[in-house]
Order: structure tokens, then sequence, then C-alpha cells
């Protein structure tokens, strides 16, 4: 049989997904709705003190960050399972670690640059100081793809669930523990004037780990998930 | 094409269905009956791959096309936007590409007046065509068709059986479902009766 180039197959699905994402807007704006909500309940719950925002600025924009994604990752494969879609993709000769990074490639256009490009006006809501500003946003950039593809694995595990949520954050949050504190010390230490590269190039590290090794988890979580 | 033997698979250490054996060549058409919950999906999905035997072996010297009962259909994409993905993403030999080959899909399955419409507003028969539309630019020599016929129209039926014929006369081999009251007509085809696992213990005790 004719074996459509991986490449093609993968601009296929990345189209599909897009397409998909425009047809459902509402389901996208809501983690997006989410961390907006949380970030501009802070400072009336906590107190509008700038300093006191500014010191938990990094923290509490990282953990909404954090929520907004898991909110959207139960649906990463869930429409595909049940109706049949990622059965057919599995019988398929195409590799399925390449549908699995195509599906969290698209998971993080939609779901993890948002956050990313919403964070200079969340950092400015929550006063966070000019040098803090731009190293937050640079954890994100590289934070936020991990929390995709670390997700991926969790949603594909959880996927035959009926309510695999619950179970879902489990699985998932031990795991984005050490991008939080990393991140977050990261801003933190910047503001302080101390030196952050470190815990950058540590988020690098978990970034190209995350990359090379998560679509493999992913497309083994799946087919488990199917049989 | 496909040949098995002694075939069999067991859920929660109990048979699905008794073992069973057959061989299929270019040209066969296979008809797997029984009663409902006799594991004709079970067996279906085994012959596709997407489960592993008990016992047994399984010879298939093509990658199989599995149309299920699940039709793979997105409910927020129109039905030439379904087509045209699974058209990309699987792959086609036949000779026109893209709009004109999935303009002339859409209609030799007769929803031409429905292309525009999303995914959602089909009914269940409609559905049904959509998703055997994959039958008519894949390039599978064998088929593993689980029910095709379910809710489909005289129509749809006959449509059917029109491109099973087209694809035994060019050299492809076909696998499917029934519960009976539904046969392709018009064939020279194979029967292979499943028993499940509970049936032959029945039998056995009386």
């Amino acid at each position: 049989m004719s074996r459509q180039s991986a490449s093609t197959a993968f601009s296929a699905l990345l189209r599909r997904d897009f397409l998909l994402a425009y047809r459902r807007r509402a389901e996208l704006l809501q983690p997006l709705v989410f961390l907006l909500v949380v970030t501009t309940l802070f400072p009336l719950g906590v107190g509008p003190s700038p300093q006191l925002l500014a010191n938990i600025a990094p923290g509490v924009i990282w953990i909404a960050a954090l929520l907004a994604t898991v909110l959207s990752l139960d649906s990463l494969f869930r429409s595909d399972y049940e109706d049949g879609t990622l059965e057919q993709m599995i019988l398929s000769d195409q590799s399925l670690s390449l549908i699995a990074l195509s599906r969290i490639v698209a998971h993080w256009l939609v779901a993890g640059l948002p956050i990313v490009l919403l964070s200079p006006l969340l950092a400015l809501w929550m006063n966070l100081p000019g040098e803090g500003m731009s190293i937050l946003i640079q954890s994100l950039i590289i934070g936020t793809p991990v929390l995709s593809l670390i997700g991926a694995i969790g949603g594909a595990l959880t996927v035959s669930l009926k309510r695999g949520g619950q179970l879902l954050s489990l699985l998932v949050f031990p795991l984005y523990v050490p991008l939080l504190i990393l991140a977050t010390s990261a801003v933190s230490s910047a503001v302080a004037g101390l030196p952050y590269t470190g815990q950058l190039g540590l988020m690098a590290a978990g970034l190209i780990g995350a990359l090379t090794l998560a679509p493999f988890a992913t497309a083994a979580a799946l087919k488990l998930s199917l049989s | 094409m496909i040949s098995i033997s002694s075939l069999s698979f067991e859920r929660y250490f109990e048979r699905v269905f008794e073992p069973v054996s057959f061989e299929l060549n270019t040209g066969d058409l296979l008809l797997i009956t029984g009663s409902n919950g006799c594991g004709k999906t079970t067996l279906l999905r085994l012959l596709a791959g997407l489960l592993d035997p008990s016992e047994g072996k399984i010879n298939k010297i093509s990658h199989p096309l599995y149309a299920g009962h699940n039709p793979a259909i997105k409910d927020d994409l129109s039905v030439e936007e379904n087509i045209r993905f699974w058209m990309r993403f699987m792959g086609t030999r036949k000779t026109e590409i893209g709009d004109a080959l999935c303009r002339k899909v859409i209609d030799e399955i007769g929803l031409t007046p429905v292309a525009m419409q999303e995914g959602r507003t089909l009914s269940a028969g409609q559905r049904k065509r959509c998703s055997l539309a994959r039958l008519l630019f894949c390039d599978e020599k064998l088929w593993l068709l689980d029910e095709p016929y379910s809710n489909l129209d005289p129509q749809g039926i006959a449509m059917l059986d029109d491109i099973i014929r087209a694809h035994l006369n060019g050299g492809g081999a076909c696998i499917m479902t029934t519960h009976g009251s539904l046969r392709p007509e018009g064939f020279e085809l194979k029967e292979c009766r499943l028993i499940s696992g509970r049936e032959r213990y029945a039998e056995n005790a009386a």
C-alpha cells in the first residue's frame, strides 16, 4: 500500500486540529478566562499592597497557568477516542508517536502560547517589576511546552476512563512541581538581582528531555488505553 | 490474504468465542454470523490488530482496513472536511488528487447534498455512508467491515454491495460481520458462524 509520507500526515492532523480549535472557540477560551479570573481575584483576596503583589506575582501567574493547562488536558485525546478517530489512527501505518507529537504541538499552540502572550498583561496587573517580566515570559516560553508534553502522557493514560479528570491531575501535578519551583525561583531571583540562568537552564533541559521522551510515552499510553 | 488458526480470545478468564480457523484468498468474501454478544466485533478487532489473541495465530500479508461501529467522524467538521482529512492522513494511490477526488467520493456515496453540513447534523445512515467513504480511496487489500449494512437504506445497501463487488474483482478480500437480518446478496461467499463461549457451555450442560 502507499504509505502517506509522515510529514503530510503530520500537517494534515495539525490542520484538522486548528480547524477544530476554531470551531470550538468557546472550549478553548475557557482556560484563558480561568487564568484571567484567578489573577484578577488575587489582589482582591490578599489586599492591593503593591509590594505584596509583586512578591507573590511569579507564583500566582505560574500556578494559574498550570491549572489552566490542566483544565484543557482532558480534551486532548478524549474526543478522538470517543468517536473512533484514535482507533483508526492507531491502525493506520503512521507512527503513533508522530501522531501524539502533532496533537501536543497543536495543544501548545492553542492552549500554551496564548498564556505566554497574555503573561505581560498579567505581570502588569500583579505589579511585577520590569526585570521580572521578561524572565517570566521566558520561563513560560520554556515551561508551557513541558506542561503540554507531560500532560499528554496523563491524558493518554486516562482517556479510556469515564471521569479521568481527577486521576489526570493526580498523575501530572507531581511532575509539574519541579517546573513550578524552578520557574518561580528564576523570576524571583531576577527581581532580586540574583543570577537566574541556572533555573532557566534546568527548565530547558527538562523541555528537551520531555520533547524527546513524551511522544513515545504518550504513544505507548494510547495503545494501552485502547486494548 | 489472511489465515487464522484456532483463534480465540479470553476476557475475564472466559472465552468470548469458541476457537475459529479460516483462510481467505484474493476475491473472497467471508461472512461472520452469530447472535448478539457472540464476539463478532471482538474477532474483527483481533484481526485488525487492536487486540492480541489469547490463543491461536493470525497470518496476514497485508495491512487491513477496519471499519467499526465508531464512525471516526468529527461533529464539528463538515462531511467534506472529514473526508478530506482522512484522505490526506491515510494517503491514496488513486490518480486524481485533492478536491476532485474528494468531490467524486462524496458523490459516489451519495452525500453531495449535505457535503457542507457539519458532522453533528447527519442522520445515522448518512454517518454510516460518510464513514464508509474511506473504502473508496483506501489502498488496503483486506477490508474488515463490522455490520456495514446497519442504518443504511436499500439504495445504500446496493451501493455498498457494488463497492464490495468492485473491490473483490480488483483483487481484494473482505470479511464482514452481520447478526443475520441483512446479508450481502449476489455474492459467492464463505460463512463462519461464531459460537460464544457461554453458548457452548450451555450446550454441553444440556
